[in-house]
């Protein structure tokens, strides 16, 4: 997936990509889209989670190898 | 819920316990309820204060039993146990290196983190005089000091309310 914005959370842990994305998140128009790789499986629930209560729009999951890359579309509220 | 209607979110935790493992705890929940849009009130009190409590707690004022207690809890985030395996230490050294390792950000990492996100700091004016502190012992993330109405208060207007 193409997005406006790489978030590299690779090694870190609960909260911290979740902190992260939100700080880098609102430094970003509506409709654009951050990319956060990670490699903590929390992050596959606790994004869409995250996403829900923000007002910002999760798109999906691509893993490869141990990589987990999630899509997220800032909403107007978000 | 689509829309994250954040104005009217709110959380708060009363921060009791003055060990590292639930310290950690308490800042996890509120760093990350505040990344959610939720405005979050830490209430610290008894033995919650050594959390955020400047390093060089004082030692000099009050009489003997308050001034044992302060050398007792000395204060300062980096200084707090493992409510268990601590074994005279190791064990909370053990946690720390590894945490370190899994680049797990520290106690004194998250007290700076919580401040930046805007997390309000409550320190428990009852419980800072049984043991003789007074405002200027505490770190300056802590901006407000106050007793269990203003507590109460906050919580009646939360959906989450935690005691840690």
């Amino acid at each position: 997936m193409k997005a406006d914005r790489t978030l590299d959370c690779v090694g870190l842990y609960c909260p911290m990509p979740i902190v992260k994305t939100s700080q880098e998140i609102k430094g970003m128009k509506e409709g654009e889209i951050l990319e956060v790789i990670a490699d903590d499986v929390g992050i596959k629930s606790d994004m869409p989670a995250w996403a829900e209560k923000t007002g910002n729009q999760f798109l999906g999951i691509e893993e490869e190898g141990g990589e987990i890359r999630v899509y997220v579309k800032k909403g107007s509220a978000g | 819920m689509k829309m994250g209607n954040t104005a009217d979110r709110k959380m708060t935790i009363v921060v009791f316990s003055g060990e590292l493992d639930r310290a950690l705890a308490a800042f996890n929940i509120a760093t990350t309820a505040a990344s959610m849009g939720t405005e979050v009130t830490m209430f610290f009190t008894f033995w919650g204060l050594n959390i955020v409590k400047k390093e060089r707690g004082k030692v000099g004022e009050g009489n003997w039993m308050k001034r044992m207690l302060n050398i007792i809890n000395r204060g300062g985030a980096r200084r707090l146990k493992l409510s268990k395996m601590n074994m005279a230490g190791a064990g909370t050294a053990m946690m720390k290196y590894l945490m370190g390792k899994h680049r797990m950000p520290s106690l004194q990492e998250m007290l700076i983190l919580a401040e930046e996100m805007g997390v309000k700091m409550i320190a428990c004016t009852t419980t800072m005089a049984l043991m003789g502190l007074s405002e200027k012992d505490f770190i300056p993330a802590v901006k407000e000091f106050a007793g269990a109405a203003t507590y109460v208060g906050n919580a009646l207007e939360s959906q989450v309310n935690l005691f840690i």
